[in-house]
């Protein structure tokens, strides 16, 4: 059985709004998985089942054999870390160092470990200078940053990320990759909310797609990003390239600048644009 | 004369070690679309914060050059004056809304009864900007009710229909959804066609190539490449700066490994063009 599964669930929350209906996801251990769909779509509503912050209304949440129906949120919090989509949701302390340090130290470790799982935890996110620091006068970017070193630095099996790519900027796009790396190194399962298909085809493999309170696609990126009726559904659209793949009728489903290289140059050997009689602009 | 112009622009915020910008020169044209750049912190935001005047009026620091609103120095511009003239969008549309109205209509009137116009003629603006920007199934709802890219719109709209000249918008998109995104997207370029003069802050590089007139590269405080989009965007010493270039850009440069490509495209009607070239034996 994998890692985490969710059984049929639905959320209804107390004013009687369902915002999940029986969806069905399973989760390997050391993977990344990466959901996209419209705001709305129920991408948060869902994370939030996994660590415990709501409970499902029908249906299990079950990770490494613990249902999260028989376990307080606390409990699941030492399995499952989730960074808020807003880091003012998350961010309470006075300095950076000990926000970070909040999560590790309620887990009853030595000093010793505490301070390596801070300092270690920094490094990975790239904010080890502004340690003292307030996180209230870093920017928003930084502050994002800072949330999801204080639940690395818990250590647990599963990571949620909600949308760690909003407003980012291009250098921390790659040290965003770099972390979801090295944390599937570690064994960790990576789940990770995010509207920028450039950064799903660089980082994941396995994506999931949510529209309107459902689960309507779950595979290989490469699958997801050439469903176009699924994309549509869901108004996503696919990646850059392999829309440019597309409009130029290639098939091969393209998604990365490498293939089409590949695509284009069997193309001008085999004679596509003419032969497809596209509109050539002389 | 400039409509906007920077000399010799250096500031120091009041808090904070060090200068924030560095002998920045600039110089805009009214009715264009300027996209600035960089990686955060590089200094965006606060020549957008200098533009507005919000500095020297209200952060105080160190500034020294001149910065010039239509020839005239932003130190003796009255901060009701620039109000007027410029409009700003926040980055996050939750900020921008009052929270004090009802309905959208109302939310999007509230800047134009606070200069006290008279009901009739705010009515009739109202409802122009409304049809403008497609809201209409929106107006009778409650603002706090919309999604985040509902409300970045809505938020436009409340700019907009105080027919500011200049227009200062901050990472619109960064909250919002690809749709979302894309309606935005629209909305700026309507604001575009109607002749206002906007300086965008944005990081999704296919956004700015497909919008933007002109590109200004910001990185440590100075202004290290300004041009044309498409000469800015199609140039590979823009990632050494802390921002990528356009897929199809990089398609283009990853394609003249194998061979000869005249033209780098930056969109992607361009790239379809380019490449259907290519594949023939015209981009040789």
């Amino acid at each position: 059985m994998a890692f985490l599964t969710l059984n049929n669930i639905t959320f209804a929350y107390p004013n009687g709004f369902t915002a999940v209906e029986n969806v069905n996801m399973s989760f390997e251990k050391g993977e990344a998985v990466a959901i996209v769909g419209q705001n709305g779509a129920g991408k948060t509503t869902t994370v939030k089942l996994i660590n415990g912050l709501l409970k499902p209304t029908e249906g299990d949440v079950v990770i490494d054999g613990w249902n999260t129906k028989d376990y307080t949120t606390a409990q699941i919090s030492r399995k499952v870390g989730y960074v808020f989509q807003n880091p003012d949701d998350q961010i309470f302390n006075s300095t950076v160092y000990k926000e970070i340090e909040f999560g590790p130290k309620q887990q009853g470790l030595s000093p010793e470990v505490v301070k390596d799982l801070v300092l270690k935890a920094a490094e990975l996110v790239g904010v080890t200078k502004f340690l003292e620091e307030n996180p209230y006068d870093l920017p928003y970017s930084l502050r994002k940053m800072v949330t999801i070193a204080a639940v690395i630095a818990m250590n647990t099996d599963v990571i949620i990320l909600d949308e760690p790519t909003a407003g980012q900027d291009y250098p921390t796009m790659i040290r965003l990759g770099e972390i979801i790396k090295h944390l599937i190194q570690q064994g960790k399962t990576v789940i990770t909310i995010t509207h920028d298909m450039e950064f799903v085809v660089n980082n994941f493999e396995h994506v999931i797609v949510m529209a309107n309170k459902r689960k309507i696609a779950d595979g290989n990126k490469r699958d997801i990003f050439w469903d176009l009726e699924t994309l549509e559904k869901s108004m996503l659209k696919q990646p850059h390239i392999s829309g440019l793949s597309n409009s130029l009728k290639f098939g091969n489903q393209v998604l990365t600048i490498e293939e089409m290289v590949e695509e284009l140059k069997d193309a001008k050997k085999s004679g596509h644009v003419q032969k497809d009689n596209y509109g050539v602009v002389v | 004369m400039s409509y906007i112009e920077m000399k010799g622009i250096s500031y120091k915020y009041p808090v904070g070690d060090g200068k924030v910008l560095k002998d920045v020169n600039l110089s805009l044209e009214k009715g264009k679309v300027y996209a600035l750049i960089g990686a955060n912190g590089s200094g965006k935001t606060t020549i957008c914060n200098l533009i507005r005047g919000f500095i020297p009026h209200f952060f105080k620091g160190d500034l020294d050059g001149e910065m010039l609103i239509e020839g005239k120095d932003i130190r003796e511009w009255e901060m009701g004056d620039l109000a007027q003239k410029m409009g700003y969008i926040f980055q996050n549309p939750f900020t921008q809304i009052s929270g004090t109205k009802d309905t959208v209509f109302e939310e999007i009137a509230f800047g134009l009864e606070n200069l006290r116009v008279e009901v009739p003629v705010i009515k009739e603006r109202v409802t122009e900007i409304i049809k403008l920007f497609g809201l209409e199934p929106l107006q009778n709802k409650d603002p706090q009710q919309l999604s985040g890219g509902q409300r970045q719109r809505v938020s436009l709209a409340s700019v907009m229909v105080m027919d500011p000249e200049i227009l200062i918008i901050d990472e619109p998109t960064s909250q919002l959804d690809p749709q979302a995104t894309e309606e935005v997207f629209k909305i700026i370029n309507i604001m575009k066609q109607k002749g206002k003069t906007i300086i965008l802050v944005e990081h999704k590089i296919e956004l700015i190539a497909e919008y933007a007139d002109w590109v200004i590269l910001v990185e440590d405080g100075k202004v290290v490449m300004e041009g044309k989009t498409k000469d800015i965007l199609s140039d590979i010493k823009t990632v050494n700066h802390g921002v990528m270039l356009p897929q199809y850009a990089l398609l283009g440069y990853e394609m003249r490994k194998t061979g000869r490509l005249n033209e780098i495209p930056i969109t992607e009607s361009e790239a379809i063009t380019v490449f259907n070239n290519w594949i023939v034996g015209k981009e040789e």
